[in-house]
C-alpha cells in the first residue's frame, strides 16, 4: 500500500519535472495564444455580437476568449508552465550540485576512458617534479588546479567555468522572476489615465475600466500644451505638455514631456498619449473697410457674430490648421446687419481666409477685406498615468533571461584531470578532458592544449 | 546615384547569386559556387552601401530630423534582407557549406524584390512614437533574430529533402545526385540548431527592447497587443524546439518541421500581423 502510493507520487513528481509537459505546455501556449490575436479582446458586446452572430458571441464569451489573456485556464496553463520550471529545477539542482561542488578527485582509467579528449605518456622526470611543472602549466594555459597525494600517486583536477552549468536554471528561475514582477505590478500598481486642460490642474486620475478615481496625493497641473507638425504638412513631429507637480500647493516638480519622454514623481510615471481641443479657439482678424481704408482689429469665436464698424456682422462659420496644403483656414460667414438686410455688393456671402496669405481675401473684392493675424486653441493633455512597483522585478527578470540563455548555449564548463603515477624509475602521466557544450570546437582547441602539455613535461 | 538605385544593383546582384547557386546544384561544379558566393559578397556590399547612403539622404531631406533607415515596411524589408545575407556570410565563413546559399539568399532575393517593386520607399520624418533610441536596438536585434530562424529554415527544408530521400532508398546510404551537395544531414541537423541557439536570445532581446520601449513611451510593458503576443507565440515555439532537442524522438524530421513552422510564425508576426490583423506597428503608414 505505502509503495504503492509512493509510486504514484512518484509519477505525479516525474510528470510535472517531465521535459514532456514543458514541451507540451510551450506548444499549447503558442496555439492558444493566437485566439486572443484573431478575436479582439475586450470590446464591445454589441460589436461581437455584429461580427459573430449572438451564438457566436454566447460561446466565446463562455470559453472566456473575449478576455482570454486573463482567463483561468489560460492562468491555468502559465502556472503549469512555472510549476513545470520549479519542479524540473528542484529535481536537477542537487544532482549540478554535486557535480560542481564534488568532483571526481580520483579517477581510475575506466573514468579516462569516458572522455573524448584525452592521451598519455611517460616521462624521465620525478613525479613530484611532473607535478610542480604541471600546476605551473595548468596555472597559466587553463586554471589553477587542485592536487591530490596519495600512495605513489598525485591526481590534479583543474576546471574552467563551472558556474556555466547553472545558466539553463538561471534562465528558468528567469521566467519565475518576471512573472513575480508580473503579480507585483498587477496587486500593488495600476494604469490610469487623466485629462488635463492647459492652466487647470488635478489630484486624481482614473483607473481603466472602473469609474472611482485614484488620489494622487499630490497636484498635476499643465501649463502648456502644444502640437508641432512636420513643415508642409499634418505629420506630427511632437506633442508637448509643460508639467508642474504641486504639493501643498508648492511647486517640487517640473518638467517638459514629450512622446518617449515621461515624467515620473513617487513612483506615478505621466506619459503623453493624447491630447484634444478644449471649447472653440479665439480668432484676430484685421478687417480693412475697403471704401474707407480704415481698419480694425476684432477678436472672434467659433459661430458668434461680431460687429464690425459699418454696420456689418460676420461670424467664423468654420476653422481647421491644415486647409489642404495652406495651413490655417477660416470659413467666414458674412451675416444679414441689424436690419435684416443681406450682405450688399457681389461678394459671396461665405469665404476662406488663409493665415499664411493676408493679401489673399483682398481679390475677392468684398466690402471687407480680412485677414486671420492669429488664433488661440486651448487644448487638454491626455496622459497615461502608470504606476508598477513591480516593473524592475520584471527588467532584473529580462536580464538574467538573456544573459542566462546567452551563456547556457556559449558558455561551457570544462574539466581536466590528470593522474601522474611512478613507474618503474619514470613516471606515467595520464590525463583526459571534457567540456559539457561545444564539444567540437573543445576538440580542436584540446588539440593544440594537448601538445603543448605533453611539450611542458619534456626537456 | 540614390540609395533606391543602389537597392535595385543589390537585387540584380542577389538575383544572379541565386541563379548561380541553383547552377550549382546543378552543375555540381566548385567554380559557379565560388562565382555564386561573390556575387553574394558583391550584393551584400551595395546592400550595405545602400542603407548607409538612404541614412545619409534622411538627413539631406530632412535635416535635423535626419534617422537611422529602419523605420517604415520598406526600410524593414530592406533590412531583415540584409541581415539574412549577414547570417548567411558568417555561416559560410564557418561551414563552407555553399549548397546552403541556395537555401537562403532567395529568401533575401525575395524580400528585395517586393520591397524595390510594391512598397513606399519616401523618406518621412519620425512620428513622436518612434522617436526613441529604442527603436534602433529593437529593429536590430529583432531582425538578426528573424535572419537566423530564416537560415535555420533554409537548412530545415534541405534536411527534410535529403533525409526524406535517403528514408526512400531502401538502403540508408547518402543520397546521391544534387543531394551529393548538401552538407550531411548530421550537418544540416547541426547549423539548425546552432543558428537557433544564437536566434532565440536575440528574439528574446528583441521581445524585451520592445517591451521596455512600450514601457517608456506609454507606462505598460505588455498589453497583448497582437504583433506583441505573436512574438510570443514565435519565442514558444522556438523555446518548445530548444527542449525538443533532448527529448527522443523529437529530433530529426520533427524539430526540421518545428523549424520551419517556427520561420513560419515570425514571417506571420512580422508581415501577418500587419497585413492581416490590426493593432501597434502600423510601420508608419509604409
Amino acid at each position: 500500500m505505502n509503495a504503492k502510493k509512493s509510486s504514484f507520487f512518484d509519477h505525479v513528481w516525474d510528470f510535472f519535472c517531465s521535459l514532456k509537459l514543458a514541451i507540451s505546455t510551450l506548444i499549447l501556449l503558442a496555439l492558444t495564444s493566437i485566439i486572443g490575436t484573431v478575436i479582439q479582446q475586450n470590446a464591445n458586446p454589441q460589436d461581437y455580437v455584429r461580427e459573430y452572430g449572438e451564438t457566436a458571441y454566447r460561446i466565446f464569451s463562455a470559453l472566456n476568449f473575449l478576455d482570454m489573456y486573463h482567463s483561468w485556464w489560460f492562468l491555468t496553463l502559465l502556472t503549469l508552465f512555472a510549476v513545470n520550471l520549479i519542479c524540473c529545477s528542484i529535481k536537477r539542482l542537487p544532482r549540478i550540485l554535486k557535480l560542481v561542488n564534488q568532483p571526481n578527485l580520483d579517477p581510475d582509467e575506466r573514468f579516462y576512458k569516458t572522455m573524448a579528449n584525452g592521451g598519455e605518456l611517460t616521462v624521465g622526470l620525478a613525479p613530484e617534479k611532473v607535478r610542480d611543472r604541471l600546476a605551473e602549466f595548468l596555472g597559466r594555459k587553463f586554471a589553477r588546479p587542485r592536487v591530490a597525494e596519495g600512495e605513489g600517486i598525485i591526481q590534479l583536477f583543474a576546471q574552467k567555468m563551472p558556474w556555466a552549468r547553472f545558466s539553463v536554471y538561471v534562465t528558468h528561475l528567469s521566467i519565475l522572476v518576471i512573472f513575480l514582477g508580473a503579480i507585483l505590478g498587477t496587486v500593488w500598481g495600476y494604469k490610469a489615465y487623466v485629462n488635463i486642460p492647459e492652466g487647470s490642474s488635478t489630484d486624481k486620475v482614473w483607473p481603466r475600466g472602473s469609474d472611482t478615481p485614484i488620489d494622487l496625493g499630490f497636484e498635476v497641473r499643465c501649463d502648456r500644451f502644444e502640437v508641432q507638425f512636420y513643415p508642409g504638412g499634418m505629420r506630427p513631429k511632437e506633442f508637448v505638455s509643460d508639467l508642474v507637480v504641486l504639493e501643498n500647493g508648492r511647486e517640487v516638480e517640473k518638467k517638459t514631456i514629450e512622446v518617449n519622454n515621461p515624467l515620473t514623481y513617487k513612483g506615478i510615471t505621466f506619459y503623453q498619449s493624447s491630447y484634444g481641443p478644449m471649447g472653440d479657439p479665439q480668432f484676430h482678424f484685421k478687417v480693412r473697410e475697403r471704401a474707407t481704408g480704415k481698419t480694425v482689429t476684432v477678436v472672434a469665436h467659433k459661430g458668434q457674430p461680431v460687429r464690425l464698424p459699418g454696420g456689418q456682422a460676420f461670424r467664423v462659420a468654420d476653422f481647421t490648421e491644415h486647409f489642404q496644403t495652406f495651413g490655417s483656414a477660416a470659413r467666414i460667414e458674412m451675416l444679414p446687419d441689424l436690419a435684416g438686410k443681406n450682405p450688399a455688393g457681389r461678394s459671396r456671402k461665405s469665404f476662406v481666409v488663409l493665415q499664411k496669405f493676408p493679401e489673399f481675401d483682398a481679390q475677392r473684392g468684398g466690402e471687407y477685406i480680412f485677414s486671420l493675424l492669429d488664433y488661440k486653441q486651448r487644448y487638454y493633455t491626455g496622459l497615461q498615468v502608470a504606476k508598477d512597483p513591480g516593473v524592475w522585478v520584471v527588467w532584473l527578470g529580462c536580464f538574467f533571461l538573456v544573459a542566462g540563455t546567452f551563456s547556457a548555449f556559449f558558455l561551457s564548463h570544462r574539466r581536466l584531470w590528470v593522474t601522474v603515477r611512478a613507474e618503474g624509475g619514470k613516471t606515467h602521466v595520464r590525463y583526459g578532458a571534457n567540456a559539457h557544450r561545444n564539444q567540437a570546437a573543445f576538440a580542436i582547441w584540446f588539440e593544440d592544449f594537448a601538445r603543448d602539455f605533453e611539450e611542458s613535461l619534456k626537456k | 546615384m540614390s540609395s533606391v538605385n543602389l537597392f535595385n544593383f543589390t537585387t540584380i546582384a542577389y538575383f544572379s547569386a541565386m541563379i548561380l547557386f541553383v547552377g550549382y546544384l546543378v552543375t555540381r561544379k566548385e567554380g559557379v559556387s565560388l562565382v555564386a558566393n561573390i556575387a553574394t559578397w558583391i550584393g551584400f556590399v551595395l546592400h550595405t552601401g545602400a542603407i548607409g547612403l538612404r541614412w545619409y539622404e534622411s538627413y539631406q531631406m530632412l535635416g535635423a530630423d535626419g534617422r537611422a533607415p529602419l523605420s517604415n515596411l520598406y526600410e524593414s524589408v530592406v533590412f531583415f534582407a540584409w541581415t539574412i545575407v549577414l547570417i548567411y556570410i558568417l555561416l559560410d565563413l564557418k561551414y563552407k557549406q555553399r549548397a546552403v546559399g541556395a537555401f537562403v539568399v532567395p529568401f533575401a532575393f525575395l524580400g528585395m524584390t517586393w520591397a524595390q517593386l510594391n512598397l513606399n520607399d519616401a523618406i518621412d520624418p519620425l512620428v513622436p512614437a518612434l522617436q526613441s533610441n529604442w527603436l534602433t536596438y529593437h529593429v536590430i536585434t529583432c531582425f538578426l533574430g528573424y535572419a537566423c530562424f530564416a537560415v535555420a529554415c533554409g537548412v530545415s527544408i534541405m534536411y527534410l529533402i535529403k533525409s526524406g530521400k535517403e528514408q526512400n532508398n531502401a538502403e540508408s546510404t547518402p543520397a546521391g545526385g544534387v543531394m551529393s551537395l548538401f552538407p550531411s544531414i548530421r550537418v544540416l541537423d547541426d547549423i539548425n540548431y546552432k543558428a537557433i541557439m544564437i536566434g532565440f536570445p536575440l528574439l528574446s532581446l528583441g521581445i524585451i527592447t520592445g517591451a521596455a520601449w512600450a514601457n517608456y513611451a506609454w507606462g505598460t510593458y505588455w498589453s497583448w497587443d497582437p504583433k506583441e503576443t505573436w512574438s510570443l507565440i514565435v519565442w514558444f515555439v522556438y523555446a518548445a524546439f530548444l527542449h525538443a532537442r533532448f527529448t527522443r524522438g523529437w529530433v530529426g524530421r520533427k524539430a526540421a518541421w518545428l523549424s520551419v513552422f517556427g520561420f513560419a510564425a515570425t514571417i506571420f508576426c512580422y508581415l501577418g500581423v500587419n497585413l492581416v490583423l490590426s493593432g501597434l506597428h502600423s510601420y508608419g503608414g509604409g
